[in-house]
């Protein structure tokens, strides 16, 4: 029997790849969002891990809004990545800093 | 309200009110006629009404009348009035006050009459007048330093009447920047005397004078010092400035830039006798400190013996005549100090007649010689200006203290009575006053002599034109001259010696400091007391003095230019006036510009401008040119940031 510790290790790992993905990655914008969803997918293991093991439904619920909200947004995420290229012609994440002081 | 009396005192001191406001704001509008009769009518009728109060308060006896009209301002228990206080004391500088002022006046119209300033002088001359009305009449400290004030500052309007002179302006800036450090003294007195006697009415306070002698203020750390001292002192400092007695008195003979009837208005009977009048108004405090009569004692008789000296170096017939005034209240103020308060007032009194005289005489010379005060340019003048010579020379008699010329009365019962005084200092000061005898017919008798005596040195072309001026002019002359004749010998003996006295109980002395009754023991009365001169040294002195004067001006005038070239030294530090100009401006005028100078360089331009204007700005720029490399722009590093933080709350809430 897999107990909770072991969902939560792996929800944990998951998270963490997630954020090293993201400060770690320099070139390409879609691994942005793949990061992001590996970290949604963390929290969907949890929500899920928790919704098993506390006998509570409430958890898998809020996955489905979750899964909803990740499809949307990289629907848009990937909408601006597009619309991105166009205009610089690169979607290097080291060249995107129109922000610089 | 009840008594008339008081309203009469109201009248007297409104009137030259009246006359300056209507001279002055719609005197060119009435034309120079109508302003002088304004003017002068309401001067003649206070002068009739202080009389009248004259009649009612010295002969008729009356006691004293004090009473507030208007409550100006309460604050707690203190009560701020305006409240008029007559007694014999008042009531005498009152008469004093107001013939001296009308009689300047009168003479204004000759002397003033060419100036394009013609009302404005007079209302100047008016309101200075009204306050020093309000300054002799006031019953409690803070009127008496409205009118100090008042006068101080019509003084300043009045030296600087000619204000696009240079010599004008910065005599008028001079006399009123002095005036402010004795009125800085004056004010913290009254200050102690509302903290340690809860009030500033004059009666109140004096009242409370015994119970408070032993009290002491801590003046420094561990050291305490008589409250009463301290507060005469400061009182004093105040007169100092007023009444120009050493190291303040700079500002006087600088005043002489105004015109002449000012001159006599400001050094006879007004504006320095203040000092003298709120010294002698305080007996009852001074008495009861005798470091302060002391300090009094030196001050004034070096201010009599110093200030003489001076004037025989100067060659200005007015500034001869300032510098006999400083002398004169060198000699007040050693009578002051010598409890002599009586005689101090008396000498006042005579003093305002005769010196208003000599002024007058001397504007008198200087119109008939178009404005010409030089007295080397002078000379003869003698059988030119008839009525100007004799009341030149009678002024000139009773300021030397000449019997019977009243000048002589006053100055001798001061002299008699620094002689017996027990007070320390009195020695000293009785040098003074004693060489002081010698050395004011000295001065005076030079002026006279160099003015119409000897070779006339006029220039030829207004030599021609000399002439007596109209009456304006010489019936002042002969109204002061007649009082300068008389008034010491109709006065001394109500004055010093009859019981009760002419001030009555408005003056107290102790009777261990009572000189004035040691006097009145040997006193024969006025003729023989002139009679008698001849027995006092004082009156040998004067002698040898006018022999002196009139062997180095007149009979051997050579001989002066030789003593004046062997004792270079000694001269030089005459004309220099000790050094106190030189030090007035070389230490506090250009120190205060130094320092000013390095305020500008260290404090302005340094620490505000550099440091915190600058400085600030600088910083907050450094600031975000610092602060902005850490937007870098790239998410990754806004991510790890998010990240770190995160992290650290975590952090603090697990360990916290």
């Amino acid at each position: 029997m897999i107990s909770l510790t072991e969902f939560l290790v792996l929800a944990a790992l998951l998270f963490g790849l997630g954020t090293a993905g993201i400060i770690l990655n320099r070139k390409n914008l879609i691994t942005l969002l793949m990061s992001v969803e590996l970290i949604l997918l963390a929290v969907n293991t949890n929500f899920i891990a928790f919704s098993h093991f506390l006998m509570n439904d409430t958890g898998q619920i809020f996955v489905f809004f979750v899964l909803t909200v990740a499809a949307a947004e990289a629907a848009i995420g990937l909408a601006i990545l597009v619309v991105l290229y166009r205009r610089r012609g690169t979607i290097a994440v080291q060249n995107i800093d129109a922000l610089k002081g | 309200m009840q008594n008339p009396l008081l309203w009469v005192a109201l009248t007297i001191a409104l009137l030259p009110l009246f006359g300056a406001l209507v001279a002055g704001l719609v005197g060119k509008k009435i034309g120079k006629l109508w302003t002088h009769r304004i003017a002068i009518t309401s001067m003649g009728v206070a002068f009739f009404l202080a009389c009248y109060l004259f009649k009612v308060f010295i002969i008729d006896d009356h006691p004293l009348v004090e009473d507030s009209f208007y409550t100006w301002a309460t604050a707690g228990l203190l009560r701020f009035d305006i409240a008029f206080l007559l007694d014999r004391l008042s009531v005498v500088m009152l008469v004093v006050v107001s013939f001296v002022s009308l009689m300047v006046h009168i003479y204004s119209i000759g002397y003033m009459w060419d100036d394009p300033g013609y009302q404005r002088f007079f209302s100047y001359v008016s309101l200075f007048t009204f306050s020093m009305l309000i300054l002799v009449l006031a019953n409690n400290f803070l009127l008496l330093f409205f009118g100090w004030e008042g006068v101080g500052l019509v003084s300043y309007l009045l030296i600087g009447f000619w204000f696009s002179r240079d010599a004008a302006t910065f005599g008028s800036l001079k006399a009123f920047l002095v005036n402010r450090v004795g009125d800085m003294g004056f004010l913290l007195a009254i200050a102690a005397t509302l903290m340690y006697f809860s009030s500033i009415n004059y009666h109140d306070v004096f009242r409370q004078v015994p119970s408070l002698m032993n009290e002491t203020l801590p003046l420094f750390p561990n050291y305490r010092v008589s409250v009463i001292t301290t507060i005469c002192i400061l009182l004093f400092i105040g007169a100092m400035g007023k009444s120009a007695q050493v190291p303040l008195h700079v500002w006087l003979p600088e005043s002489m830039e105004g015109p002449t009837p000012i001159s006599a208005l400001i050094h006879a009977a007004t504006m320095v006798t203040a000092g003298i009048y709120m010294v002698a108004r305080m007996s009852p405090l001074f008495e009861f400190s005798q470091t302060s009569l002391t300090l009094i004692l030196i001050i004034g008789g070096t201010t009599a013996l110093f200030m003489g000296f001076l004037a025989i170096t100067q060659y200005d017939i007015k500034r001869v005549i300032a510098y006999s005034t400083l002398s004169q209240l060198g000699y007040m103020a050693v009578a002051l100090g010598a409890s002599a308060y009586d005689a101090a007032i008396f000498h006042l009194i005579t003093h305002a007649f005769f010196k208003a005289l000599l002024f007058l005489a001397a504007g008198s010379v200087i119109m008939a010689l178009h404005h010409e005060q030089d007295m080397r340019k002078m000379g003869g003048l003698a059988s030119y200006l008839p009525i100007t010579y004799l009341t030149f020379v009678i002024g000139t008699l009773a300021l030397c203290a000449i019997p019977p010329f009243s000048g002589f009365y006053s100055k001798d019962i001061i002299i008699e009575a620094v002689k017996l005084s027990q007070i320390p200092g009195a020695g000293y000061a009785y040098f003074c006053v004693l060489v002081g005898a010698f050395i004011t017919p000295v001065y005076m008798f030079r002026a006279l002599f160099m003015t119409f005596h000897t070779n006339d040195r006029v220039d030829l072309h207004i030599r021609d034109k000399i002439k007596e001026p109209s009456w304006v002019v010489w019936l002042p002359l002969i109204l002061l001259a007649i009082p300068s004749i008389f008034v010491g010998q109709m006065l001394i003996n109500k004055m010093l010696f009859d019981n009760p006295k002419l001030l009555g109980d408005a003056i107290l002395v102790l009777p261990q400091h009572d000189v004035i009754n040691q006097i009145a023991t040997d006193y024969t009365g006025a003729k023989l007391m002139a009679l008698q001169a001849g027995t006092t040294l004082a009156f040998w002195l004067a002698i040898a003095g006018i022999i002196t004067a009139w062997f180095f001006t007149a009979y051997r005038p050579v001989w002066s230019q030789i003593l004046k070239q062997r004792f270079a030294w000694i001269y030089a530090i005459l004309v220099r006036k000790y050094g106190f100009d030189d030090f007035n401006q070389i230490v506090l005028v250009h120190g205060t510009q130094e320092v000013g100078d390095l305020c500008y360089e260290v404090s302005d331009v340094k620490l505000i401008d550099g440091v915190v204007v600058n400085g600030s700005g600088r910083c907050i720029r450094w600031l975000a040119q610092n602060a902005r490399l850490l937007q870098t722009g790239y998410i990754y590093h806004y991510a790890l940031a998010m990240v770190l933080g995160v992290l650290g709350f975590l952090i603090w809430y697990v360990m916290g």
